[in-house]
């Protein structure tokens, strides 16, 4: 069955998973639309990181589908290479090549893996640069500039690929409040583009701001789910209250 | 050069330090063919020592049990052997098991010359420390980084050629650079299976001329001298490969 773009993007059903005795995710279910912004929130250890690994196959998962655009992630046949130019990934640690510029860490993976024209690919490189506010830095390397930079370069370098999703693990955890700013705005342009993006994230006001739709997960559940102005003002459950009671 | 010669010869008539290979051109050709064997012996084997560590060490890493079997037995196998054992096995040993070829002149020679035989010897010998070498950098590079390159669609291998790789390799460079050292003076030992590198040919002039003393000077500075263009050749490229703002 064709994927059509009126189907969600991404569809998880009842994902299982456990690393040895410890079951990280108990069963969880959610789509995300072309053009949505799904934040997913809860307190650390909940399988939050797990859930965005599984999406572009870091991780297997044990038991239940992921389809990204139709496709079983979790089919051993599965095309990798073909999974990851869909779906861009940014972390909480940048994770940059360190040998390399800013604008060689955008253009490596275009031209390395999609064997696209050096020369164009640069000139995407520096217009994407130029996007995050960092054309002025093209030559800099990753240890020189400072954290926020380097999480929007790690942006730039996702996009190069033209993914159709972008997952956000945790990319302002390891900021601070300025420099998170910097690195919320880029997302936030991005999500007023219309990319549709999966991101996980601690920043209750962005979330409230930016999110169509917002996934309250704890112990490997999702615990509730809504739109951010329903899930804020109103939570029904305990636990989502009491974790945004310590938060907000 | 006619008053350097001539300086030599009065050396050697007043006060007795006999420098044949300064003033006697058949002595003089004689070393510098030693020079030049010892130069080549050395380069190839640093070459191809440099190339089993790289491909050993991406072998180490293997998802198949049998290769990285083979990986540690060759480690252990010439590691822990001294070098000049492994040099006569190579020519003794598995030398005389080859069939005799005859050459231009109508002749049964052996169809690997000893020279052959010191590269291959040599090469496996640094060949094996820079693999435990190179695993040691490959190590040290972060699984981040490597995941990072994964999330952007690069295969093992594309990943180990275009980011493990040249980030271990500049973690590897100052034990690399000890082992190279090494290796140019374990080339001495093609010495006893008759190479005619320095040490040879050096041994050859001081039987003929009776200047042990002086010989004994000249290649001290000689191997001073070669060693040290390694090391400073070694000492440009880690700066050239230096990553800004990087500290491992």
């Amino acid at each position: 069955m064709a994927w059509t773009a009126d189907q969600p993007l991404i569809a998880l059903v009842d994902v299982h998973k456990s690393f040895g005795k410890t079951e990280v995710l108990k069963g969880i279910t959610f789509s995300v639309a072309k053009g949505e912004v799904i934040c997913v929130i809860g307190p650390s250890g909940s399988g939050k990181s797990t859930l965005l690994r599984c999406i572009n196959a870091l991780v297997p998962i044990d038991r239940g589908s992921i389809k990204v655009e139709g496709q079983e992630v979790n089919d051993p046949a599965l095309d990798k290479l073909a999974l990851r130019r869909k779906v861009g990934m940014v972390f909480q640690q940048y994770n940059l090549f360190p040998h390399k510029t800013a604008l060689q860490n955008v253009m490596m993976a275009p031209i390395q893996v999609l064997k696209q024209d050096r020369k164009e690919v640069e000139e995407r490189a520096h217009r994407l640069l130029r996007k995050v506010r960092l054309q002025d830095k093209a030559s800099s390397y990753p240890g020189e500039l400072s954290g926020g930079q380097q999480q929007r370069v790690a942006i730039a370098r996702s996009l190069a690929m033209n993914p159709d999703v972008m997952l956000f693990d945790e990319v302002t955890a390891a900021l601070d409040p300025e420099t998170k700013k910097e690195v919320l705005v880029t997302i936030r342009e991005l999500a007023e583009e219309g990319m549709t993006c999966l991101l996980v994230t601690h920043e209750m006001g962005f979330a409230r701001e930016v999110a169509h739709r917002i996934h309250f997960t704890d112990g490997g559940r999702i615990i509730e789910s809504g739109p951010p102005e329903e899930f804020f003002a109103k939570a029904k459950d305990p636990r989502t209250r009491q974790f945004l009671s310590q938060i907000l | 050069m006619e008053a350097i010669a001539d300086w030599f010869k009065w050396l050697n008539d007043a006060h007795r330090i006999n420098l044949s290979i300064f003033y006697d051109a058949f002595d003089r050709g004689k070393f510098l063919g030693g020079l030049l064997t010892t130069l080549k012996l050395s380069a190839i084997c640093l070459v191809t020592s440099v190339a089993i560590g790289v491909v050993g060490a991406w072998l180490q890493g293997s998802r198949f049990t049998f290769a990285r079997r083979i990986m540690q037995g060759y480690i252990q196998f010439f590691r822990n052997t001294p070098p000049l054992v492994q040099l006569y096995f190579f020519y003794f040993a598995i030398g005389n098991l080859l069939p005799r070829v005859t050459d231009a002149y109508g002749q049964a020679v052996p169809p690997v010359s000893n020279f052959a035989w010191a590269i291959v010897s040599f090469s496996f010998f640094a060949g094996a420390f820079n693999v435990e070498i190179f695993r040691a950098g490959v190590e040290a590079v972060p699984r981040a980084t490597v995941e990072a390159a994964e999330a952007l669609g690069y295969s093992r291998l594309k990943a180990y050629i275009h980011v493990v790789l040249p980030l271990a390799f500049r973690i590897s460079l100052p034990a690399l650079n000890n082992n190279l050292v090494n290796l140019i003076k374990t080339t001495t030992l093609a010495y006893a299976i008759g190479v005619p590198e320095l040490l040879y040919v050096s041994a050859q002039i001081w039987s003929d001329v009776l200047n042990v003393r002086e010989m004994m000077n000249v290649l001290l500075v000689a191997y001073v001298a070669i060693v040290g263009v390694l090391v400073m050749a070694m000492n440009r490229w880690e700066r050239a490969m230096r990553m800004p703002g990087y500290s491992v």
